[in-house]
């Protein structure tokens, strides 16, 4: 949120030249580990190891990705929405994704990337995003339950980010956080409406949730002795709470609401450990998971295809734009000449 | 610098002003092709929810920020002139609430 396009004042700072780190840059290196232990917070002119920002980038951009190809899956009901209001309701969720991925992208841009080259990346597979935006949206119950479980497992997840190290990413988390309650409780009640409508609807609910279960558990990624990046985010607190411990805490926390909704989640084993005051609950397919991440999703081709084509029919539409505003300032000169 | 980025629409900073607000504050930024659609924009991602009533929209590349290097020497003479707050003055019990 805070720019890179900023100039500090009578310096230019490069970011890339730290590759031989000489003795001012040990200082400032150890000057960073030190400010990382006492748990501050790094704002985008200071001194940052390469690898630190290289992650963020990573993990931000990716971040900001998710938040645009997640339009598409709930975009595919709003006009087939069944009543007015929640049409309404779905259009307001959509936008508000829009502004998040803006958010997340302006945060990524504090970091020396632009967001053309992070949309570049998107469109040619380089950059990831959430692996659960590859999955279809077969009934108007799975936009409910994308509220409720989609968006309730990334406020598990995003929470603990609003208190990361980096200054930009923490705040832009605040914003979207915040927003992000109202996603989810609107879900939650819109599958409440159906639960009270009729058996049809109740079956179209718990339908959508067998289908979701799984890809919702898999959005907290690998299980942490197979996550690659675990180790090196926590020491600089970008993660703050593990991919199985924030798993654990949803998957209690989504037992309680299941029961007020009234459906039931597709594992046999899952069920209330009395001993760890937690849900035990049954193995993940990693292998589906690999295979999403890696491009090979029931959705994946789908969603990158509508990116890019949205992208491309735009071109011209970007181009006027500029060319609109730079005749505009040339009449402006003009004027004032 | 590939083609691609050339084309990018530039960078603003935005800053907004609270219903009950007295100033302005810095709220993101936005990617736009000129002031007013900068604006515009501006009015839809960070105005959703009424959180303001006035809008200032700023080319990025207009803004100076001070060194973070620098904060030491910048900021520093302030601690030895405490002459400069009102507290630093101990009048007569008659007067003491000036």
């Amino acid at each position: 949120m805070y720019t890179q396009a900023i100039d500090v004042a009578g310096k230019v700072a490069s970011l890339d030249d730290a590759r031989a780190l000489s003795e001012a840059e040990q200082q400032q290196l150890a000057r960073f580990d030190e400010r990382m232990a006492a748990d501050q917070k790094i704002e985008p002119q200071e001194y940052m190891p390469a690898e630190y920002r290289k992650t963020l980038v990573r993990q931000i951009s990716q971040h900001a990705h998710s938040e645009i190809v997640g339009m598409l899956p709930e975009g595919n009901w709003i006009s087939r929405a069944p009543s007015l209001k929640r049409k309404a309701i779905l259009l307001a969720k959509v936008q508000d994704e829009a502004g998040h991925g803006l958010y997340l992208y302006s945060a990524a841009e504090t970091l020396g990337t632009s967001r053309d080259q992070m949309i570049d990346a998107l469109h040619s597979g380089k950059a990831k995003y959430s692996s659960i935006f590859n999955y279809p949206t077969l009934t108007w119950a799975d936009v409910g339950v994308i509220g409720w479980l989609v968006d309730g497992a990334a406020i598990m997840n995003q929470v603990p980010l609003c208190r990361c190290t980096y200054g930009p990413y923490a705040r832009a988390m605040i914003r979207i956080c915040k927003e992000e309650s109202f996603h989810q409780r609107q879900g939650f009640d819109a599958l409440l409406a159906m639960m009270a409508g009729t058996q049809q609807q109740r079956d179209m609910v718990q339908e959508a949730v067998n289908r979701w279960w799984w890809p919702v558990l898999m959005m907290f990624g690998p299980s942490d002795k197979d996550s690659i990046h675990s180790a090196q985010t926590m020491k600089w607190g970008i993660k703050r709470i593990s991919n199985d411990d924030l798993r654990q805490k949803f998957v209690d926390a989504a037992m309680e609401q299941a029961k007020v909704l009234g459906v039931t989640f597709p594992d046999p084993d899952l069920k209330w450990n009395a001993e760890r005051g937690q849900h035990d609950y049954g193995t993940i397919d990693w292998s589906e998971f690999w295979r999403v991440v890696n491009g090979e999703g029931p959705c994946n081709k789908e969603r990158v295809g509508a990116r890019v084509a949205a992208h491309e029919k735009g071109a011209w539409v970007r181009e006027a734009a500029l060319a609109h505003a730079e005749k505009q300032r040339q009449r402006a000169a003009r004027q004032a000449a | 610098m590939t083609q691609a980025i050339n084309k990018e629409w530039p960078l603003w900073e935005v800053f907004v002003r609270s219903k009950m607000g007295l100033e302005h504050k810095h709220s993101g930024s936005l990617h736009a092709a000129d002031a007013e659609q900068a604006l515009r924009m501006a009015r839809d991602v960070y105005t959703r929810r009424q959180e303001g009533v006035s809008i200032w929209v700023v080319p990025s590349a207009a803004i100076t920020a001070s060194a973070p290097e620098d904060k030491g020497e910048l900021f520093d003479p302030a601690a030895d002139k405490i002459y400069r707050h009102p507290t630093f003055y101990q009048l007569p019990e008659e007067v003491n609430h000036m």
